[in-house]
């Protein structure tokens, strides 16, 4: 897997790249249907605990983490799902760790919430809402310590924006530039709550620039778009000049999670940005001009269902983690690899 | 051996730490240009450099998450929060993050971070400053909790703090600091989970740590006098316990009493409390009886705050009850 990073050289080299639409809209789908495979089994009692669906939001992460390097660091929310496959985890070993099982991204330690592959530079989702702001600022330190060109990504909801650990983020990551890219994934409802009715800056994203950080919006139904952005962030941030802040209008086209009845969205609001669905977007913009035709949109999806079905399979057919791993490795011990 | 201060003994082990290990970083609120609230980190930005010495915004939870963050990718941060009090303010990045994030990787990340902070009351500081929660920590599987009485062990144990490949709560108290005592010169380190034989003794077993060793010693000598020998036991740290060094002590005595500066209703010692009837009831002569803090919020004035500290006369009367 992996294709939109490892089919594209390193980015954001300061002289806009073309990005290539073909993957973006593989990765796209991908997710869309890894997401409606996980939602049914789901209902079908095979995936328990919290699930929460990017369906709607696919062309942030999409864009996004095309338009980085693959080794800079991706640290995101618990709905996060879209930036792992996005990053190139094996979605037979995602879907494996929604089923709790051995072969799971984390053996079954995480479950949906809690996807990680340091060999990918996935750093994690994280479930307490803008708790890994201050991871991602740590990770660029580091970086800067070092000396290196890696940056961090740090994807956030927009229920994030009114915790004291945002604030303190956005803060130090001005006053001591660091290589911290955040990407507020803004889909109007943190859980149930219009932010609206709970954001005092009515655009997030002029929040960031009172801290003096470089700060924008874009249609985050758009991936091109996104891509676009984000490669123009990076850059800044890689150059040393501090972070970046990038807030993506986005929606999510189900419920908070699984659990969700959705009362408080009227349905009109939820048609009207089902109308704008990133894949439909891209898809039409590529049949218009003759990038991809029907068939090849329909090879596509065919592939996308392969890959979604193999790793249901793979999933079902894993064991679960052996009752005797439950003591492993609270803590690293000497020796430990 | 030199005799040197429990502030200049953590401040051996902080140098050292700086001068041979080029992942290692400090942060924290005012220990640069002010030299550290506790003055233990006095000298060091003029030393090392603001790369290696970082004074912070007063943001507590940024300031211990981009540690953890630093950590995981691959350096060796010291943060300090000035007091335990603080550290509040980041118990989400302690308990949320740093606990939890090698487990729920599943190995594929660990946190070797030492975060210091200042415990304890005794000074006056009112009720929002002298407050002993280190058995929060301890009760989080993922942390370990280091809490050293002496200057001996302040710089042994923080020199094992940075070997430790996990987070390390590194609790020193504020009425130690400038109390005295042999601290060899060259580095050394003593180890987590082993608990030291502070006095020997037959009658009773006096369990405390870091503060609380002074008021177990000290009733000690005192009881010694009329012919009551206490053993003291000095557990250096919280997470991980000595629970073998406390129930061979048990089984020596027979009795036992939980010196803590902590309140009691909760408390840690109630904890050790659970495990020596476990382990060792049959040796048991009695309960286990706790000498802790009063179960109020520290007051202000003098006679009040010593009334809410465990005092060596509190412990000597609880002793004479058992024997």
């Amino acid at each position: 897997m992996g294709r939109v990073t490892q089919q594209r050289p390193a980015t954001d080299s300061g002289d806009a790249q073309v990005p290539d639409r073909l993957a973006l809209l593989h990765m796209m789908m991908t997710i869309r249907r890894f997401e409606e495979k996980a939602a049914e089994m789901y209902a079908r009692g095979r995936i328990k605990g919290f699930l929460h669906l990017y369906i709607g939001e696919e062309a942030v992460a999409t864009g996004a983490i095309a338009a980085v390097r693959p080794d800079d660091y991706i640290i995101s929310h618990y709905r996060e799902h879209g930036h792992a496959l996005a990053r190139g985890l094996e979605p037979r070993r995602i879907m494996a760790e929604l089923y709790g099982k051995e072969t799971g991204v984390t053996g079954g330690r995480g479950g949906s919430m809690h996807l990680f592959d340091v060999a990918k530079s996935f750093l994690g989702g994280y479930a307490i809402v803008a708790g890994h702001l201050p991871l991602a600022c740590g990770l660029a330190l580091a970086e800067q310590y070092k000396g290196t060109e890696r940056i961090a990504v740090n994807f956030l909801g927009d229920g994030a924006v009114n915790e004291g650990e945002y604030h303190e983020s956005l803060n130090l990551a001005a006053i001591w530039k660091l290589p911290v890219l955040f990407i507020v994934e803004n889909n109007l409802y943190g859980m149930g709550t219009a932010l609206s009715s709970v954001c005092a800056p009515e655009e997030i994203y002029k929040s960031a620039a009172g801290y003096g950080i470089r700060s924008e919006r874009v249609d985050g139904m758009n991936v091109t778009d996104v891509y676009r952005s984000v490669e123009r962030l990076a850059h800044h941030v890689r150059s040393g000049a501090g972070p970046a802040f990038l807030e993506a209008l986005c929606y999510r086209f189900r419920g908070h999670s699984m659990a969700d009845a959705e009362l408080y969205r009227a349905k009109d609001e939820v048609e009207r940005w089902r109308s704008m669905d990133p894949i439909l977007q891209l898809k039409n913009e590529m049949l218009a001009d003759g990038s991809i035709d029907e068939a090849g949109i329909e090879k596509m999806q065919a592939d996308v269902e392969e890959m979604v079905r193999d790793a249901a399979q793979f999933a079902e057919d894993s064991a679960p983690p052996p009752i005797e791993s439950l003591w492993r490795g609270v803590y690293k011990e000497p020796g430990d690899a | 051996m030199p005799e040197i201060t429990y502030r200049e003994a953590l401040r051996q082990a902080l140098r050292y730490q700086l001068l041979n290990d080029e992942r290692v970083f400090f942060m924290g609120e005012d220990i640069g240009a002010y030299g550290g609230s506790y003055a233990v980190t006095k000298g060091f930005l003029e030393e090392f450099g603001d790369r290696r010495v970082k004074d912070t915004p007063i943001a507590e939870s940024v300031v211990v998450g981009a540690g953890i963050g630093a950590a995981m990718a691959g350096l060796k941060p010291m943060v300090e929060l000035m007091t335990i009090n603080f550290s509040l303010l980041a118990i989400d990045q302690i308990v949320n993050n740093a606990s939890k994030l090698h487990y729920m990787s599943n190995g594929q990340i660990n946190v070797p971070i030492v975060i210091r902070m200042a415990g304890g009351a005794g000074s006056q500081l009112g009720a929002q400053h002298s407050q002993s929660l280190e058995g929060w920590y301890a009760h989080v599987p993922g942390l370990k909790v280091v809490v050293p009485a002496t200057p001996y062990d302040a710089k042994g144990l923080l020199m094992t703090a940075f070997d430790d490949e996990n987070p390390v709560i590194f609790i020193e108290h504020t009425a130690l600091y400038t109390t005295k005592g042999e601290v060899p010169s060259d580095p050394y380190r003593l180890p987590f989970g082993k608990a030291e034989v502070y006095r020997q003794g037959k009658d009773v077993t006096l369990i405390s740590y870091a503060g609380s060793l002074q008021q177990a010693h000290g009733a000690a000598q005192q009881l010694a006098a009329e012919g009551i020998e206490c053993e003291v036991l000095n557990l250096r740290t919280l997470r991980p316990l000595d629970i073998d060094g406390i129930v061979a002590s048990v089984r020596k005595t027979n009795r036992a009493i939980i010196v803590e500066d902590d309140w009691e209703f909760g408390g840690f010692g109630g904890e050790i409390a659970a495990l020596i009837q476990e382990h060792a009831f049959d040796d048991l002569d009695g309960p286990v009886l706790r000498c802790s803090g009063a179960d109020v919020p520290m007051p202000y004035a003098h006679a009040l705050e010593q009334a809410a500290l465990p005092q060596e006369a509190d412990v000597i009367r609880l002793v004479k009850s058992m024997v």
